[in-house]
C-alpha cells in the first residue's frame, strides 16, 4: 500500500516530468476497492448512528400529549424528563406562556408508559440545591381511570432554594442570640467567671474542696469535724447493725428452725385440717338427718291438710246441728227452758 | 518628529499586516469555494479523477485507522474510568454518563480526529503540493490540459474531510460502547436507561452543532494546508514554514470553531 502513497516526501524536489507522471499514475484496483469499502463503512456508520439517535429520541414511538400548568417555568427545560417512581416516562417537548400568564408545559408521554398516569395523578416540579429541577408524577390509586390524551393538570412546586433566605435569617437570629449569650454582660459569662473563681479556690492549698464550697477555712474545719463525727457514728451504727443481725438470726432459728414456731404451726394446721374433715363428715350426716326431717315435715303438712278437711266437715255438721236445734226451738211448743244442747 | 514618523511607520506596518492577513484568508476562502464548486460538479468525477479521489481517500483514512482506533480506545478507557470514578466518589452517579458523553464524544473526539488527520495526512499532503507547485508541475499539468485543482487539490481535500469524519464517527461509537461498559458492566440490563440518557444528550440542537462542528473541523483540516500550498507566503519560502503556518492557522480556526460550538451548546 505504500508504493502508491501520495504523501511520500522525496529527498529532493521532483522534476516536473516525474510530478506529471506521479499525477497520471495508473489507478490501482486494490486501493480503490479498499477506499470503496471505507466509503461503505462510513455510510453504514452514519446510517446506524442516525437511526440509533432517532430511536433513542423516541422518533419511532407513539406518544400522547400531557399539558402541565405552572406558575413559574424556572428549572424547566425542553428535553427534561418527567419521571414516575424514578423511571422516565415522558419528556418535555415545549414550554410556552399561556394567555392567563401561567406557564404551559407540553409533555410527550409514550403510549406504553401512559398507563402509569391516572386521572388522580399528581405532578410536582422539585428543585433541589444541587442538580437540575425534576418533574415527577405520582399515581396513588392505580385503579383509577387512565389519564386521557391531551389532559391538563396543575404542577405543584417544591423549591428548596426558596427556603434559603428564610434559613439564613433564622441562622442570623441564632448567631445573634449566641453572641448575646456569650457577651461580657451575659449570665453565661458571669457564671463562667464564678466557676473560674471556684476552681481557683479549689486549686488553692488552703482548705481544698471544703474551703472552696464553704468559702472560708473555719467552716471547712467545722465540716471536717462533722465528717469525723459522722464517721464515728457510722462505726457505731455498724456495731448496732451487727448486733441486730445476731438477733435476727436467732429469731430466724426460733421461728423458722427445725423445732421452730412455724413447724408447730404447720402441725397444728395439719391437725386442724383433719378436724375439719371430721366436721365435714358430721355435717354430711346432719344433712341426711335434716333431709329425713324435711320428709317428716312434709308428711305432717299433708296430715294437717287432712285435719283441715275434717275440721271443715265437723264445722259443717255442727252448723247443721245448730240449724236443727234452731228449727226444734221454733217448732217445739214447749220449748224447753233450757236450750242448752248437750252433746254426747 | 521622530515619534510621529515611528507611529506612522507602525500604523503602515499594521495596515499592511492586516491586509496581508485578509488577503491570505481570502485566498483560502477562494480556494475553498473553487474546491466546493468542483466537488459538486459531476465532471470532476471522471474515471481517472474518481480513481485519484479513491486512492487519496484510502491513503488518508486507511493506514491510520487501526492505530488511531486503538489509541483512541485506550484513551477512552482511561478518561471514562477517571470520569466515572470521580462522579461515583462524589455521589453524582447519575451525571457520570452525561459527563462522559459530553466530554468525550461531543468535544474531544472530533478535535483529536481532526488533529490526527492533519498531522498524518493533510499537512504532508499540503507540503507535497507546495513542492509540486514550486517545481512547476502544476503549470505543466495546466499546459497539458489537466486542471491541477480537480486532479491534485480536490482529491486531497475530499480525502482529508472523509478521514476526519470516519475516524471521529468510529471513535465516537467505540466511546459510547466503552462508556456503557464502564458504567453498567457487561450486562444488557442498563440498556434502556443508557439509551434514554444518550437520547437526552443528543437533542436536535446538540446533534446539529456536533455535526456542523465535525464538518467544519474536517473542512479546516483538509482545506487550509492545500490552500496555503497554492499561494506564496511572504518572507517564508521554506517548506517547513508553510507547514508551521498552516498548523498555526488551522489551530486558530479550530479554536474558533470549538468556541462557537461551546457557546452554541452551553449558552
Amino acid at each position: 500500500m505504500t508504493e502508491a502513497e501520495p504523501s511520500a516526501v522525496p529527498t529532493s524536489p521532483p522534476a516536473p516530468d516525474a510530478a506529471v507522471a506521479d499525477v497520471a499514475r495508473v489507478p490501482l484496483r486494490g486501493l480503490e476497492l479498499r477506499a470503496a469499502l471505507l466509503l461503505i463503512l462510513m455510510a453504514l456508520l452514519v446510517g446506524a448512528a442516525v437511526l440509533y439517535l432517532m430511536w433513542v429520541r423516541g422518533a419511532f414511538e407513539a406518544t400522547q400529549k400531557l399539558y402541565l400548568s405552572a406558575d413559574d417555568s424556572e428549572g424547566v427545560v425542553v428535553g427534561m424528563d418527567m419521571s414516575f417512581s424514578g423511571f422516565p416516562i415522558g419528556r418535555v417537548s415545549r414550554i410556552e406562556l399561556a394567555e392567563q400568564g401561567s406557564v404551559r408545559i407540553h409533555v410527550d408521554v409514550p403510549v406504553k408508559s401512559a398507563r402509569w398516569l391516572r386521572s388522580s395523578s399528581v405532578f410536582t416540579l422539585e428543585k433541589g440545591l444541587v442538580g437540575a429541577a425534576r418533574l415527577r408524577a405520582f399515581s396513588g390509586i392505580l385503579d383509577d381511570p387512565p389519564l386521557p390524551p391531551g389532559a391538563e393538570r396543575m404542577v405543584l412546586r417544591g423549591d428548596v432554594s426558596a427556603e434559603i433566605p428564610k434559613m439564613v435569617a433564622d441562622a442570623r437570629d441564632v448567631l445573634l442570640n449566641l453572641n448575646r449569650l456569650t457577651g461580657e454582660q451575659s449570665a453565661l459569662y458571669a457564671t463562667l467567671g464564678e466557676v473560674q473563681r471556684f476552681t481557683r479556690r479549689l486549686n488553692s492549698s488552703q482548705g481544698g474542696l471544703m474551703a472552696a464550697v464553704t468559702g472560708n477555712e473555719a467552716d471547712a474545719r467545722r465540716v471536717s469535724d462533722l465528717l469525723q463525727r459522722t464517721a464515728q457514728l457510722v462505726k457505731h451504727l455498724d456495731a448496732v447493725t451487727q448486733r441486730v443481725d445476731g438477733v435476727v438470726q436467732r429469731a430466724d432459728r426460733q421461728v423458722l428452725g427445725q423445732d421452730g414456731l412455724l413447724t408447730d404451726a404447720q402441725a397444728s394446721v395439719r391437725q386442724l385440717g383433719a378436724l375439719l374433715q371430721d366436721v365435714r363428715q358430721s355435717v354430711v350426716k346432719v344433712d341426711a338427718v335434716l333431709t329425713e326431717v324435711q320428709a317428716v315435715a312434709g308428711n305432717a303438712r299433708e296430715a294437717s291438710t287432712d285435719l283441715g278437711a275434717l275440721r271443715t266437715d265437723v264445722e259443717a255438721s255442727l252448723r247443721k246441728l245448730d240449724a236443727l236445734i234452731t228449727e226444734l226451738n221454733r217448732k217445739w211448743p214447749f220449748a224447753p227452758r233450757d236450750k242448752e244442747l248437750r252433746l254426747p | 518628529m521622530t515619534t510621529g514618523y515611528s507611529l506612522y511607520g507602525w500604523l503602515t506596518g499594521l495596515g499592511r499586516g492586516l491586509l496581508r492577513w485578509l488577503l491570505g484568508w481570502w485566498a483560502v476562502l477562494f480556494t475553498g469555494a473553487q474546491v466546493a464548486v468542483l466537488a459538486f460538479s459531476p465532471s470532476s468525477y471522471g474515471p481517472e479523477a474518481r480513481g485519484a479521489v479513491l486512492r487519496h481517500i484510502y491513503h488518508a483514512a486507511g493506514p491510520g485507522l487501526p492505530g488511531f482506533t486503538t489509541l483512541m480506545t485506550l484513551f477512552n478507557v482511561v478518561l471514562i474510568r477517571i470520569l466515572v470514578v470521580t462522579a461515583f466518589s462524589y455521589g453524582l452517579t447519575q451525571y457520570a454518563l452525561d459527563a462522559v458523553v459530553r466530554v468525550l464524544v461531543l468535544e474531544l473526539i472530533p478535535l483529536i480526529a481532526a488533529l490526527f488527520v492533519a498531522v498524518e495526512y493533510t499537512i504532508p499532503g499540503g507540503s507535497e503540493l507546495y513542492k509540486l507547485r514550486r517545481a512547476g508541475a502544476l503549470q505543466l499539468m495546466r499546459a497539458s490540459g489537466r486542471e491541477p485543482l480537480s486532479h491534485e487539490v480536490l482529491p486531497r481535500v475530499l480525502a482529508g474531510m472523509f478521514a476526519v469524519l470516519l475516524l471521529a464517527l468510529l471513535s465516537a461509537l467505540i466511546s459510547l460502547v466503552l462508556a456503557y461498559v464502564a458504567v453498567h458492566g457487561f450486562t444488557l440490563a442498563g440498556l434502556p436507561s443508557y439509551n434514554h440518557a444518550v437520547g437526552n444528550i443528543f437533542n436536535p440542537v446538540v446533534s446539529m452543532i456536533f455535526c456542523m462542528k465535525t464538518l467544519l473541523f474536517a473542512l479546516a483540516v483538509a482545506l487550509l494546508p492545500v490552500a496555503n500550498a497554492l499561494r506564496d507566503i511572504p518572507r517564508r519560502g521554506s517548506r517547513t514554514s508553510v507547514e508551521l503556518q498552516g498548523l498555526v492557522q488551522m489551530s486558530v480556526l479550530m479554536l474558533v470553531i470549538e468556541i462557537a460550538s461551546l457557546i452554541g451548546n452551553y449558552y
